[in-house]
């Protein structure tokens, strides 16, 4: 019995960090209808400009904020010159533009840091291991973390006007441009932020599986199969998806059906999901007059 | 323009037309006073890192050109990038062996890579030797008998840990962790070897994808089994996770990493070393770092060579001690071929080499082969980080005898 509650704080601690990515997922869901396959690389080139940023002798809470600045900038930049001119080209050409990013990005990032692990500073420190060395100080911080953008996010989405303009761009970019949305500038501020969001979350990511190119490559499998079980386009639901994919995973690698296929869980719920309730558990279900 | 053109188009067509004949008793890429000799290395992508063992390789060959060659002959050593992917290696050999028609292959790199032209150069009967990479699947002389690798197999290296294990408490519960492919895998085999029947009743496994965040349920459950030894076959950001969830969930087994995951700066720093105190691993080469090698006369044979041949290069790298030795041995093959370099008596001379020192090694290890047996180096010693540096203790651990 006490094997399973340890699997289970270990889930949630592991959660944590599907959760954070899973929200930065959403975000571009949210912004652009799209889902971006090069976010966790993304993610990971923003991690490694926060650890140079750190390692050149500036606090951590300074080198967070100048990050998340830096891949804002990077997040719109992407979206101006590379989306713009595939603006109205179907769906597979967006795809095709996200695999080349992902490989542009994620080797790219190799070439100029290099592939060795490095470890990543947490700014959450404890002197003793906590519940018996299950969770982490940084672990705890970094959920903290991970809600206080969640409510950040809600709040922007629900009660700005800027945020209203956003969703509105993404849901029905012709209306939204004849009332006065500039939907190309809504585009590129939603990859801004979702570029943000994912800096974050790389950098809440980075002290617990350590640092390297491929830091994300396994971890945006999960959190997108979190992102899918909560609903693509609700970032509360996505975050409680993440949590119940990293104790799921846990639970069934465990007890069911053996550690060789948790992975094949993560593609079972992804799978499941989409063919029993394509939009999550906590999703809209969207229904559109013929 | 065009006749010129014409012309040289009808020269390059006659030369290509006249059929290139060697001598009947001349070997393959082995003239009067040249033997050729090929390989292939990630030059570039990930693994760019290994690229210095050829540089270091190609150092050692042109030592040994600049003393006078082989039997009156050259070595020409050709190197082709293959990015550390299969199928450029596949495409790199078949270019090194159909158009340059090289006597044999040398110290390819990775497991991945030379998998895939294990059965190629096996068909063609190409001598394939002492390959950089530690997979046990390479000391297979019934079924690839042109293939060979050096280093100590990794499945050694899990009898030698298991050994100990007994030798310390004889009644451990072992709990082994590693990583669902080739390379975790020797390490399941190794145990198994060692303990024999006894290996289900004594060892709790699991195992992890490379593709995992963390491991941090495996190791729970591993340490609900109430194992008190722990062996891990996982590259390094998966040891460095583990040093740290380990220690900091208070269990203290006796606890092995395999040797490809220690560096003091890629996994003991990270994990915290403080965190890995009491860890043990294995080494076969000496450690440049090492003060007992200071006046050593293997290594200033080796830093010699560094200073007159690769002066630029960085001394902390282990990769030039590791291409020293696999080179050493190389050149040992060489000279008992005598005058015959065909691509038998290659594969003969190297597969019966007596029992031999070499100058990067520890005292003790020795590089030998037997037509049965392909595991090159067999030996090793293990030890213990003791919070700044990996110390030696004990002697000279041979693997089983499978």
């Amino acid at each position: 019995m006490e094997g399973l509650a340890h699997q289970i704080i270990a889930g949630i601690a592991t959660g944590g960090i599907y959760a954070a990515v899973a929200l930065a997922l959403v975000m571009i869901y949210q912004a652009t209808h799209h889902v971006n396959f090069a976010q966790g690389e993304m993610a990971t080139l923003s991690t490694f400009i926060a650890l140079s940023i750190i390692q050149a002798g500036v606090p951590y809470w300074l080198a967070f904020l100048a990050t998340i600045i830096v891949s804002f900038v990077i997040g719109v930049v992407v979206e101006r010159v590379l989306m713009r001119p595939v603006q109205n080209a179907p769906v597979l050409t967006h795809v095709g533009v996200f695999i080349g990013l992902l490989l542009i990005i994620g080797n790219g990032t190799g070439w100029i840091f290099g592939y060795t692990t490095k470890a990543f500073p947490s700014p959450f420190s404890s002197e003793q291991p906590l519940l018996g060395g299950l969770v982490s100080a940084h672990e705890l911080g970094s959920t903290a973390v991970t809600l206080g953008v969640l409510v950040l996010v809600y709040l922007f989405f629900r009660h700005t006007s800027l945020g209203l303009a956003m969703r509105a761009a993404a849901y029905n970019p012709r209306s939204a441009r004849l009332v006065g949305v500039r939907v190309g500038w809504m585009l590129a501020l939603g990859w801004g932020l979702a570029a943000a969001i994912g800096a974050v979350a790389g950098m809440m990511v980075a002290p617990v599986v350590f640092l390297d190119p491929n830091m994300m490559l396994g971890i945006l499998l999960y959190a997108f199969a979190g992102a899918l079980l909560g609903g693509i386009d609700n970032p509360a639901g996505a975050v409680i998806g993440g949590f119940a994919v990293g104790v799921l995973e846990n639970l069934a690698g465990a007890y069911v059906v053996g550690t060789e296929l948790k992975l094949t869980v993560a593609l079972a719920i992804i799978i499941g999901v989409l063919v029993v309730k394509p939009s999550g558990l906590f999703g809209r279900v969207v229904t559109s007059r013929v | 323009m065009t006749t010129s053109r014409r012309a040289l188009l009808a020269a390059t067509a006659a030369t290509l037309a006249t059929p290139r004949i060697a001598p009947a008793q001349q070997a393959p890429g082995v003239t009067a006073n040249e033997i050729r000799i090929g390989s292939t290395n990630a030059l570039s992508g990930p693994a760019s890192s290994y690229s210095v063992i050829s540089r270091a390789l190609t150092a050692v060959f042109k030592r040994q050109n600049d003393q006078g060659g082989i039997a009156g002959r050259q070595i020409n050593f050709i190197v082709y990038d293959d990015g550390y992917q299969p199928p450029r290696t596949l495409e790199q050999t078949r270019r090194l062996v159909e158009q340059d028609r090289v006597a044999f292959l040398f110290n390819q790199l990775g497991t991945p890579t030379n998998s895939a032209i294990h059965r190629y150069v096996n068909q063609r009967k190409i001598p394939h030797l002492f390959l950089a990479t530690g997979a046990d699947k390479w000391a297979n002389p019934k079924e690839y008998p042109w293939t060979i690798g050096w280093q100590p197999s990794y499945r050694t290296e899990a009898q030698i840990y298991a050994k100990h294990i007994l030798e310390q408490k004889p009644d451990a519960k072992i709990a082994l962790l590693y990583q669902n492919d080739d390379f975790g895998k020797d390490y399941v085999n190794g145990v198994r070897d060692v303990l024999g029947p006894r290996f289900d009743a004594m060892v709790k496994l699991a195992s992890h994808e490379a593709t995992d965040p963390t491991i941090d349920s495996q190791i729970v459950s591993l340490q609900s089994t109430g194992a008190d030894a722990l062996i891990c076959g996982i590259i390094p950001r998966f040891a460095a996770q583990a040093i740290r969830r380990v220690h900091d969930i208070g269990w203290r087994p006796l606890m092995f990493m395999t040797n490809v995951s220690v560096s003091g700066a890629v996994v003991m720093q990270p994990a915290g070393p403080e965190k890995g105190i009491g860890l043990i691993t294995s080494d076969y080469r000496k450690d440049q770092s090492d003060p007992a090698w200071a006046n050593d006369p293997g290594m200033n044979e080796w830093r010699d060579f560094m200073r007159r041949y690769i002066p630029d290069g960085e001394l902390g790298d282990n990769n030039y001690t590791y291409a020293y030795g696999v080179a050493s041995t190389m050149l040992q093959v060489l000279r008992q071929c005598g005058n015959d370099f065909s691509r038998e008596n290659v594969m003969r001379q190297a597969t019966n080499i007596k029992p031999l020192d070499v100058a990067t090694l520890l005292p003790g290890v020795k590089v030998q082969t037997q037509p049965n047996n392909y595991n090159v180096i067999r030996q090793m010693q293990l030890q213990r980080w003791d919070g700044r540096s990996w110390v030696r203790f004990g002697g000279v651990i041979e693997g089983a005898n499978v």
